[in-house]
């Protein structure tokens, strides 16, 4: 319940002056705030905790981690 | 990327924890903040993956389990009430007051409801002009954004039957508690990756030095905490305390700025109770001045309550990583989700909940 979600923004509207959202988690649909995430675009990922976005999620970032994590896999993989 | 599913491959899991296991040649105590990193480790068994000299002990990050008794019990005061509609996330229905919970006041006819977000609590109070509605605002930083806003809304909206009952805590001031401890065991911290989102985590380099403590921001999949895990040791092993990021795919240094930004509009920091903690100073948010009206311990006049805990429960020694559910003789009998002695065995974030939940009876 009180946990950040990713999920990923498929409309983007105003309400009652705020910036709103609609969001997909993997298929549930759900309107959430992006007033913290004006830069939000659709199609973008977002974290989001008690209908609020908190930040997007970064691909960039994702993708450097994890080829980090597979430089590490494939050093291992080299070990005698 | 869905940014879950590539975190959780299992290939890669079985590469961090073999690197942990290649770096780890002394004992360590690490702490996870977040009850929600509590639940994943329990969920996936890492800590049954890790080397046995690395041990993780379970932080205060559930905002469940340290709302005070006293916000509790307000806040059965002011439920109980006729004509107020009171909404909470639903973690709180079950949590104990001194008497009842909020469950059982919705049972005798109290106006109780489960919400997801306080914008589902202001749309109540549109909708219901007639009623008081009030909402259980609890929380860390990654939920004031959310609850700030609510008042800024209900101002804009003119709504005058729309109140806050504010429980915000904030982790800088709790991590320094637990690390001047002179029980304290921790040496490296895994700092919560959403409470950071918004805050960043500039705050926790003075932490860090003050107690030459390595401190890692991290996520909530398998490999954000294992690789949280991994940095914190790397930095252990090499007599490091510096703090660093694991979680780069959502946190930055300086955080949401214009979440912070609302927050210092509506909120300032104050001193606050933590339940089976006490009270650390400055470790709160309340209501600014200006939102006084907002603020449903002044609306319904409740604020002169104050109960005393119960003395059998041991969550506040869980909460600051100096015991383990299993070393309580109440868990799993006289405690269990059903029926909870403590918080910690209500929340979805409590450590209680999660080894009840996953059934760690083999690490008695």
């Amino acid at each position: 319940m009180f946990l950040g979600v990713p999920g990923k923004i498929i409309e983007i509207y105003n309400k009652d002056d705020l910036l709103m959202g609609k969001i997909d988690f993997g298929g549930v649909f759900r309107e959430v705030c992006l007033s913290y995430t004006p830069e939000a675009k659709i199609g973008d990922y977002a974290l989001i905790h008690v209908g609020f976005t908190l930040n997007l999620i970064s691909e960039e970032e994702a993708k450097e981690t994890l080829s980090l994590l597979e430089q590490i896999s494939s050093l291992d993989n080299k070990k005698p | 990327m869905e940014f879950f599913q590539e975190f959780r491959n299992l290939r890669l899991v079985k590469t961090l924890v073999d690197e942990i296991n290649r770096i780890t040649t002394k004992p360590w105590v690490i702490m996870e903040i977040c009850g929600g990193q509590t639940h994943a480790i329990m969920q996936y068994g890492i800590d049954q993956l890790l080397p046995p000299r690395i041990e993780l002990v379970h932080g205060p990050g559930c905002p469940v389990c340290v709302t005070s008794l006293e916000l509790i019990d307000k806040s059965h005061a002011i439920a109980a009430q006729p004509g107020v509609i009171f909404a909470s996330f639903g973690d709180m229905l079950r949590v104990p007051g001194s008497k009842n919970d909020l469950f059982s006041l919705r049972a005798s006819g109290s106006d109780v409801r489960v919400v997801y977000s306080p914008l589902d609590a202001v749309k109540i109070a549109q909708e219901n002009p007639d009623k008081q509605v009030v909402f259980f605002a609890i929380g860390f930083e990654t939920t004031a954004p959310a609850n700030a806003m609510c008042v800024l809304l209900a101002k804009s909206l003119n709504l005058n039957n729309f109140s806050l009952l504010v429980s915000h805590v904030r982790v800088p001031p709790a991590i320094d508690v637990i690390l001047s401890s002179p029980y304290n065991q921790v040496q490296g911290i895994l700092a919560a990756g959403h409470v950071c989102t918004v805050m960043g985590y500039w705050e926790y380099l003075p932490l860090s030095q003050k107690y030459q403590s390595p401190i890692v921001v991290t996520g909530f999949e398998p490999l954000d905490i294992l690789q949280g895990i991994y940095m914190t040791v790397r930095q252990l092993e090499n007599n490091q305390s510096i703090v660093e990021n694991a979680y780069g795919r959502v946190v930055t240094q300086n955080g949401n700025r214009s979440a912070q930004a609302v927050i210092n509009q509506v909120f300032q920091t104050c001193d606050r109770k933590w339940r089976g903690i006490g009270l650390i100073e400055n470790s709160g948010w309340r209501l600014k001045p200006e939102f006084d009206y907002y603020d449903a311990e002044k609306r319904f006049s409740v604020e002169q309550i104050s109960p005393e805990e119960s003395t059998v429960c041991i969550a506040g020694l869980i909460l600051q990583g100096l015991k383990k559910p299993l070393q309580c003789p109440a868990f799993g009998i006289q405690c269990t989700p059903e029926h909870p002695l403590g918080a910690t065995m209500v929340s979805s974030e409590g450590a209680c909940s999660a080894y009840y939940r996953y059934q760690r009876i083999d690490n008695y």
